[in-house]
């Protein structure tokens, strides 16, 4: 751990110090290397996936929102959107199957000064590790939650999923999906999450500012991203490439900040409603109890650690 | 660049450059930074590079606006921009304004 907190401090000096001196190719390092176990590279995501992008918001949301990444922690489950904790030089940790949730909660309890986020899929998260969420949700823990949604569980051959949209091909429904999917923003919002948000992958300026907003929002923030895949979900489907869905996302996506997330469940093909939907204060799990407990107790509650104000 | 009506203080304003750096080798080909580049800087080269993907080659030097949107939407991390130095830090010290406005 202390080796990568020294890594870290290092890299963070490094750009700032080189100047560049000539226009060249391959000379100077991403700026974003920093954050990066630039070792790992290349990722094992398809070429015209978007999940890097959705990395690449992330870094520059940390950035925007000043955050000390020695206190930054990502937690991921499995799929393709589980890897991006592995790839990211913060403390991140990669979980098992849907349990990215109760591990973040377990960091988040045991380390209250610790900023948690999670970065996972559609199936990690609302599926398998459908019963975290909500629960999380409900306590109303300080988690961010970013969701990488691209229609299908893409990392074992595109099997149908809790948000594949009616009539969407995958190779578990090969005469089209006939189940009702998930409208995740309304079931973060009905669970009890403080901040919900919306947007795709081509929205990268205004996910970046979500990102950096929901960072610093205390209590359960969940940011649903739309995601292009293009070897399963768009190929089964004869949507073309990612680059064919990120113009259907260019026309099609329409921004309504404060809509009725009642309403903004995504058909198969239609239009896509995004925008940051909820942004409300609740007091999180941990005022709650330290408020509650010191109600009831009084001088006898003793907080652990330092209470959380 | 097209204006509908020349804004007034458009002499006093400079508009910043950037060095596109492009990491070929990391490069698989998507194309995104082609086709979102407002000022069409980029442009798709006929060669390979090591996988046997397309990359990007900057076909107007001089236009980047260093807005970083490729940077940005690059889902390899093999695309940046750095702004280059010289001459808008220089012109702006110059006119007299503020060191603010040129950072």
């Amino acid at each position: 751990m202390t080796e990568v907190a020294t890594q870290s401090k290092k890299g963070e000096t490094k750009p700032k110090n080189e100047k560049p001196k000539a226009v060249l190719r391959d000379d100077y390092e991403h700026p974003m290397e920093i954050y990066l176990r630039i070792e790992r590279f290349p990722h094992i995501w398809c070429a015209t996936c978007g999940i890097g992008t959705v990395l690449t918001a992330f870094i520059s949301g940390l950035e925007k929102s000043k955050l000390d990444i020695e206190k930054v922690t990502v937690v991921s489950g499995i799929g393709c959107t589980g890897r991006t904790a592995g790839y990211l030089r913060l403390d991140s940790f990669h979980t098992t199957h849907g349990r990215a949730i109760p591990f973040a909660t377990g960091l988040a309890l045991g380390n209250p000064k610790l900023k948690v986020v999670v970065i996972s899929g559609d199936g990690d998260l609302t599926a398998i590790g459908g019963n975290h969420f909500i629960h999380a949700a409900r306590r109303n823990l300080d988690l961010t939650i970013i969701c990488v949604n691209n229609f299908n569980y893409a990392m074992t051959g595109g099997q149908a999923g809790p948000t594949t949209p009616m009539e969407a091909i995958a190779s578990t429904a090969p005469y089209g999906c006939y189940e009702y999917p998930f409208n995740l923003p309304f079931l973060a919002e009905s669970s009890g999450a403080v901040f919900v948000a919306r947007w795709t992958a081509l929205h990268i300026r205004r996910l970046t500012n979500t990102i950096a907003e929901a960072l610093l929002k205390p209590g359960f923030s969940f940011i649903e991203v739309i995601c292009p895949c293009a070897t399963l979900y768009a190929r089964r489907n004869r949507l073309g490439d990612g680059l064919d869905l990120m113009r259907f996302y260019h026309d099609n996506a329409i921004i309504k900040h404060g809509a009725n997330t009642r309403e903004v469940d995504i058909e198969y093909q239609k239009q896509i409603i995004v925008g940051k939907f909820v942004d409300i204060d609740k007091p999180t799990f941990l005022q709650q109890r330290d408020r509650f407990l010191k109600n009831k107790l009084g001088n006898q509650f003793i907080p652990y650690k330092e209470p959380v104000s | 660049m097209k204006y509908w009506r020349v804004p007034f203080d458009r002499d006093k304003i400079d508009i910043p450059h950037g060095d596109i750096h492009i990491n070929i080798d990391r490069c698989k080909g998507c194309s995104f930074c082609e086709e979102y580049c407002p000022r069409d800087v980029l442009k798709m080269s006929t060669n390979y590079n090591k996988k046997g993907y397309h990359y990007p080659d900057v076909i107007k030097q001089g236009e980047c606006v260093n807005c970083c949107l490729c940077e940005m939407i690059c889902p390899e991390f093999a695309i940046f921009c750095i702004e280059s130095s010289k001459d808008t830090i220089q012109k702006g010290m110059k006119k007299g304004s503020n060191q603010e406005a040129t950072s």
